[in-house]
């Protein structure tokens, strides 16, 4: 671990990295990334350039436009932090804790990722509906309907995100050091105290990361969400639906407009994820 | 440990070139060279058709062989009428077009210009075979006593339609509520609106499809009534069980035309204009025209079709889009268009109930 | 590992028992909701009508023509995006270099892309109505609506799996086991090979495992550029969706728990694996 003690600041640029392949690796990265999405994506944002910023202004703010986006906005952010928390737990007892039906378990996880967007949509509106295996139980209980309300839009997106923060956690989890918990607790220090101060500080990237990739994967989510959302302007509509609208009016510019918008406010929460996380990277170290 | 796992991974790359190269294999395989060349159709049509043009399709590809010994598979693709027709604008080759709407035709003509814009003209009858009309679905024994339009815009009265922007069959629903207020009222624009507008306030689930949209109504028991096709209403109840709805007649309704049309740019690349052109004659013969009763649609000429299937058509005064709305460019900029009145009925005081 | 000898160091390395079962409890009650239910769900519809009515599902040339499909465009994607993964997380996890979090984020972007966008910016470049459309039409080469467009948007869609799945997990093992290997005299790619590979294995192992359930499951995105054409450009997430609406709701559950089981069978064999000689590899692997 001789590279850690090195402050980071001397790893910043001039000093070159004792191995090879960056050129290489980074060449063909770029290249790669560069014609498969961001070419692509450029095209996108230059078609919906057409409109001059002030027409994307416009169409931003138009308010059904406006109130799709907060809809899709605030309940990804809701999915996405409530599978922050049961994401961790999840990858935690899968890598800590042995118990029966522990592969299995850890099968389903990226479940998900496999099923099409579709069938889970069909699936989850099956189940979530009044009269479904668990809408019926919920509307019995507390008089609240899931299914084709913004609640079942919440579950939709919380299917979808699951995978996100326990699959960029466990892996580092499972690559932790038990050294220096047990450095640790040699110390003296309590089981709690381990678990916050040291274990979870190293875990931060990655649940962040997870974060991210949850909520940024429910933003643009559309085929699981349809099924489910009952789709009412103003209530439980979704950007991407709407982006759908568009295109059927054979209206290509305001089409690309949304999703330009769509795609820049999601571009921005990703970046600032990922430089809070490489500060943090700096911050703490690689434990 | 080390060694093994760079194996695994050439093994798992092997195993991804035995994949592929197995593929390719089956791909080619699948198309042998023969003498007389089969031909092959693409039909790009709207989404309840699938039943009619499978049996279509069967009784043509018998047709055609009888009549030129050659062997002709038609493939079908499926989905709302508008994407479609996107589709055919973006490059999906398809030899022949069988959709929702005029408009939507009219649209590949106007943005793609791979068939002339007096399509319509080709075909007898504005290009449509067949045609069908807007009724409702209630559950059995009606317990809403649900009889015409004007009980869909009662308040406690659930009603499911899918969404009109991007659903052409939800399109037809829209504008047959309009035409009877329409008429009870004697043209009475703004009457016609708020009676549209109470109908939509009694929808709470706005799918994107007709079929996704019965299917919630159906399997999810959401609402009382459901606006649907004609054709879909008789099939729906053959699909989930004639026990469990019913469907119900009003007393106005629009006559929808789906049209169908051959896209030009194609067939001529393609040198498929004979059979394809042969293909939407055929839809006209009596032996189509009785397999286009038999699955629910309204023939051109019930001359030809079963006596029990006609049975199944009872009279309404049906009226047309050109005779009411003056066209469909016309109603589309109207009432679908960005900011068109349907827009108007969503604005957020409207939504809110 | 050292063995540890005090009892009180002992307890401080693992949680109370109740803790443990209650966090067990929490995450197995989550996980259903979440992906249990849906799953079932998904089987009982498939077995509505018996194990008899699989078989002509199963049977139908479509069908047949879209599992093949399926396959053969996650055998085209799967490998260059594997090629792309640790190439890209090579560079970014071993070397410092400015702009990085920006990479990353350029990276993820493809999960923030709403589906129904990342369909439309490969329509917008090669349908007959993009920028090379009229090119393509001359020189008669077909890209959407056929098997390259497929390919190019399951491609873009699946692009992070591998490299987000690397990058936390290099980031977190640092240089100095590969610096160790080059003083001792071993070349870049032998030190990859022998060190890094083994280290990264798992999390290499899930990249493809997810990148190819994703690939295979993909629907929005595909929708878009397929054209649905049956028993040609139907892929097994399409197929599904067109057998739902021909009412043949056991024929399209049936093909999505196909998927599902697919999936589950992949990673439940990996996990297993994992699981069986997942002890005899911490021990080495690690340190």
């Amino acid at each position: 671990m001789t590279a850690l003690t090195l402050p980071s600041r001397e790893w910043l640029r001039p000093k070159p990295s004792a191995l090879p392949g960056f050129g290489l690796t980074l060449g063909f990265a770029l290249s790669y990334l560069a014609l498969i999405v961001l070419i692509p994506l450029a095209v996108l944002v230059w078609r919906a350039s057409g409109l001059g910023l002030s027409g994307l202004w416009a169409v931003a703010t138009t308010p059904r436009v406006r109130a799709a986006l907060e809809t899709s906005f605030y309940l990804s952010f809701a999915a996405a932090l409530v599978n922050a928390v049961f994401g961790l737990v999840i990858a935690w007892i899968l890598t800590r804790y042995r118990f029966p039906g522990r592969p299995l378990v850890d099968a389903m996880v990226d479940l998900p990722f496999a099923l099409p967007t579709a069938v889970a949509g069909i699936a989850l509106a099956a189940i979530y509906a009044s009269n479904g295996w668990v809408g019926s139980i919920v509307e019995a209980l507390t008089g609240l309907k899931i299914a084709f309300t913004p609640r079942g839009i919440f579950v939709a997106l919380v299917f979808i995100g699951l995978p996100f923060v326990v699959r960029t956690v466990q892996p580092v989890l499972m690559d932790l050091d038990r050294e220096v918990e047990e450095a640790s607790a040699t110390l003296g220090a309590g089981r709690l105290q381990t678990v916050l101060r040291v274990i979870l500080p190293a875990l931060v990237p990655a649940i962040l990361t997870g974060f991210a990739l949850a909520f940024a994967r429910a933003v643009g989510e559309y085929g699981s969400v349809i099924f489910i959302a009952g789709n009412m302007p103003f209530i439980s509509e979704i950007a991407p639906l709407l982006i759908i609208v568009q295109l059927e009016e054979f209206n290509y510019a305001g089409a690309t407009a949304i999703a330009t918008v769509m795609l820049s406010i999601s571009f921005l929460s990703l970046l600032v994820i990922n430089l809070i996380q490489s500060w943090s990277r700096r911050r703490f170290g690689d434990v | 440990m080390t060694r093994h796992v760079p194996a695994l991974s050439r093994r798992a790359v092997l195993a991804y070139g035995i994949g592929a190269a197995g593929t390719a294999a089956l791909i080619a395989g699948a198309r042998p060279v023969r003498a007389q060349a089969p031909v092959t159709l693409v039909n790009v049509s709207y989404d309840p058709t699938r039943e009619l043009y499978r049996a279509i399709n069967d009784a043509f590809a018998r047709h055609w062989r009888e009549k030129t010994g050659q062997q002709v598979t038609i493939r079908t693709s499926h989905g709302g009428s508008g994407r479609q027709a996107r589709s055919v604008i973006d490059g999906l080759d398809a030899d022949v077009v069988t959709l929702a709407l005029a408009g939507d035709i009219d649209a590949i003509a106007q943005h793609s210009r791979r068939l002339p814009a007096d399509w319509q003209t080709r075909l007898p009858n504005n290009s449509s075979p067949y045609t069908s009309t807007i009724v409702f679905i209630v559950r059995k024994s009606n317990p809403k006593g649900v009889k015409d339009w004007s009980d869909l815009a009662k308040p406690g009265v659930g009603v499911v339609t899918p969404n009109p922007k991007t659903s052409g069959g939800a399109r037809w629903n829209y504008l047959a509520a309009w035409a009877y207020e329409l008429d009870r009222t004697q043209k009475n624009e703004e009457a016609a609106k708020l009676f549209v507008e109470a109908i939509y306030r009694n929808v709470s689930v706005l799918d994107t499809g007709a079929r996704g949209s019965l299917t919630t109504f159906a399997q999810r028991n959401v609402g009382d009534v459901f606006i649907s096709w004609e054709n879909e209403a008789h099939l729906a109840l053959k699909e989930f069980g004639e026990d469990k709805f019913e469907i119900v007649f009003p007393s106005l309704s629009i006559l929808a035309e789906p049209p169908v049309a051959i896209v030009d740019q194609v067939v001529d690349r393609r040198g498929t204009r004979a059979v394809a052109q042969a293909y939407l004659d055929f839809l006209y013969t009596p032996e189509a025209q009785k397999i286009i009763a038999q699955n629910f649609y309204r023939p051109n000429r019930p001359e030809h079709a079963d006596r029990v299937d006609l049975a199944r058509f009872p009279q309404i005064r049906l009226v047309t889009i050109d005779g009411v709305f003056g066209g469909w460019s016309k109603a589309q900029n109207v009432h679908f268009s960005d900011g068109g009145v349907f827009d108007q009925i969503h604005r957020p005081g409207a939504a809110s109930r | 590992m050292s063995e540890i000898s005090n009892p009180t160091v002992a307890s401080a390395l693992s949680e109370p028992r109740w803790v443990r079962w209650s966090l067990i409890l929490i995450g197995l009650a989550y996980l259903s909701l979440v992906v249990l239910l849906p799953l079932a769900a998904i089987f009982t519809e498939a077995l509505r009508k018996g194990v008899g009515a699989l078989h002509e599902v199963f049977a139908d040339d479509a069908t047949y023509s879209a599992i093949i499909l399926t396959l053969t465009v996650a055998a085209i994607t799967v490998p260059l995006n594997l090629v792309f993964g640790v190439a890209a997380a090579w560079a970014i996890a071993k070397f410092e270099f400015p702009g990085k979090s920006l990479l990353i984020t350029f990276i993820d972007l493809p999960f923030s892309v709403s589906p129904v966008v990342s369909g439309l910016i490969f329509v917008l470049l090669f349908g007959a109505q993009g920028l090379f459309g009229p090119w393509l039409a001359a020189n008669d080469i077909k890209i959407i609506f056929a098997l390259p467009g497929i390919v190019l948007a399951t491609t873009f869609v699946t692009l992070p799996f591998i490299a987000r799945e690397l990058i936390p997990l290099m980031q977190e093992q640092g240089t100095a086991e590969e610096e160790a290997a080059l003083t001792l005299g071993a070349s870049g790619l032998r030190a990859f090979i022998t060190v890094t590979l083994p280290n990264i294995r798992w999390a290499l192992l899930y990249g493809v495992l997810l990148c190819n359930a994703r690939a295979m499951g993909e629907f929005g995105a595909v929708a878009v550029v397929s054209g649905h054409i049956r028993g040609l450009t139907n892929t097994m997430p399409l197929h599904v969706e067109i057998l739902y609406n021909e009412y043949n709701f056991v024929g399209a559950f049936a093909v999505a728990a196909l998927l599902a089981l697919l999936a589950l069978v992949t990673l439940g064999a990996k996990s297993l694996l994992e699981w069986r000689y997942g002890d005899a590899l911490a021990g080495k692997g690690r340190h």
